[in-house]
């Protein structure tokens, strides 16, 4: 299977050619927002932190920010700092293009003498990498360029039962055919782990799997905090998930059933191809923002009770097997899998579906919340602003 | 006829896609018909027999929690009557 996607230089395939507008920090956040708004091809992310940070926040700040520049649906980045946060634009410039080939321009608010100063140098430089971007001609790309996300947010009992399953089907058939799909929430393995722990290749990612839970909880309790008090959400006991071993039982089933190959870190770039799994948060928003970070082409989105969310430089394309919230939230989910639940659809007839949907959207088709321009973010942290 | 999905032979509960009242009668998919004893909102989960307080709730064949009171047979299963236990994980390393 191929797709027409956009051959970068690293040898990765993207699937958009957005010209990046992207913050060091919150107060780079605004002005960004206002440059990519002036330049058609342009996307930007609000960013809430960068600064007054300690060591681990701060490495994590730079883990997203250098993973979002180096995606593959990047063309080129613009950088907009303010002067003094923890690290400056021109150092992250350096480091992203440490990383990669791709034009990265970077400006600083307090060099330029204000945001409108910024602003004007900042749309010229956007502008001009549009343009450019504008003759990068789509290419024929095997499939196996492609990385799935895989995630789950505002989920219900049908999500475990038949969106879920669905997308798992998806996973292993795009597996079969030489792609890779990344699945994360690690905290949503709790009371699944062992299940999940069943796929690994080897001993070592076993261990790692049931080690990610243990040290979660740990970390959690170090704070005081219990993550059973969060988990389930509100929304989650509503739509009939009663604990956190139950909503987790349901959520491993979208990773599919193929042998895990690698067990990464948050907003780590995979060094594999085949099933993988990250640890993040149960978060969908913190956990999307990872696996894009992580050089994700696109996100499919399970949901059962219906989200809006979007990400600015990967289309998120979103299922509900809720055939009441498809109905009701049609505006913003793409694909209806409420047939697996009314029995006039097998889990192997959603995943052939959505093996049709991805592929559409690797070859330009934009999701709902593509279109409608959605650029939903949260950045991990480990402990509170300093 | 309200249906209800069960996941796995060792279930004890299954989960209803529709809203039950007390009196329906529940045809559990793959299984056999039981009366609802209370009222039970839609994907939420029907106990399939007799369930004590600290016996296992089994989904998916797996542990989703244990009972924090007696559940009649065709009761209402949800977090004001089950809770998460806490994990074993040194005894799953390998």
């Amino acid at each position: 299977m191929n797709f027409l996607g956009y051959k970068r230089a690293d040898g990765r395939a993207g699937i958009r050619n957005h010209v990046l507008i992207l913050p060091t920090c919150a107060c780079g956040s605004e002005t960004a927002r206002i440059v990519a708004s002036q330049i058609r091809g342009a996307v930007n992310i609000i960013f809430n932190t960068g600064c007054s940070d300690v060591q681990a926040n701060t490495d994590m700040s730079q883990k997203i920010l250098t993973g979002f520049a180096c995606n593959p649906n990047v063309y080129g980045v613009v950088i907009i700092g303010l002067g003094c946060e923890t690290v400056p634009h021109n150092k992250l410039r350096d480091k992203i293009k440490s990383m990669t080939s791709k034009p990265v321009v970077s400006f600083g608010i307090q060099e330029e003498g204000g945001t409108l100063k910024t602003i004007e140098k900042a749309v010229r430089a956007a502008r001009d990498l549009a343009a450019e971007a504008g003759l990068q001609q789509k290419e024929l790309c095997d499939i196996s360029e492609l990385l799935l996300g895989i995630e789950c947010g505002g989920s219900d009992a049908t999500s475990g039962i038949a969106s879920n399953p669905a997308v798992g089907e998806l996973s292993d058939k795009l597996i079969d055919l030489g792609a890779s799909t990344l699945m994360s929430e690690s905290i949503e393995w709790i009371g699944g782990e062992h299940v999940l722990a069943r796929r690994a290749t080897t001993p070592e990612l076993h261990n790692q799997i049931i080690k990610i839970c243990a040290d979660y909880e740990k970390h959690l309790l170090a704070a005081g905090q219990d993550c059973r008090a969060g988990q389930p959400t509100p929304g989650n006991k509503f739509g009939g998930l009663s604990t956190i071993d139950e909503k987790s039982l349901g959520c491993i089933r979208k990773g599919g059933t193929r042998p895990i190959v690698e067990v990464l870190k948050q907003a780590e770039r995979p060094t594999k191809r085949g099933a993988i799994v990250m640890d993040t948060a149960g978060y969908d928003i913190s956990s999307v923002t990872s696996m894009v970070a992580a050089g994700c082409n696109a996100i499919i989105f399970t949901t059962g009770r219906g989200t809006p969310t979007g990400n600015a430089i990967v289309p998120v394309l979103k299922v509900t097997a809720n055939a009441q919230t498809y109905s009701w939230m049609a505006d913003n989910i793409d694909v209806d899998l409420s047939g697996i639940i009314a029995g006039d659809l097998t889990i192997g007839g959603a995943g052939d579906l959505l093996l049709k949907k991805i592929h559409d959207v690797c070859n330009g088709r934009l999701t709902k919340a593509e279109a409608y321009g959605f650029s939903d973010i949260a950045v991990d942290h480990v402990c509170r602003f300093v | 006829m309200i249906n209800a999905i069960l996941l796995d032979a060792k279930d004890n509960v299954a989960t209803c896609t529709a809203a039950a009242k007390a009196g329906d009668k529940i045809k559990i998919l793959g299984g056999d018909e039981i009366f609802c004893v209370e009222d039970i909102p839609i994907w939420h989960k029907v106990a399939l027999k007799e369930i004590c307080k600290g016996d296992k709730i089994f989904k998916y064949g797996e542990i989703i929690g244990e009972a924090s009171s007696d559940i009649a047979k065709g009761g209402w299963v949800s977090h004001e009557n089950i809770f998460s236990v806490p994990r074993d994980y040194t005894s799953e390393m390998i």
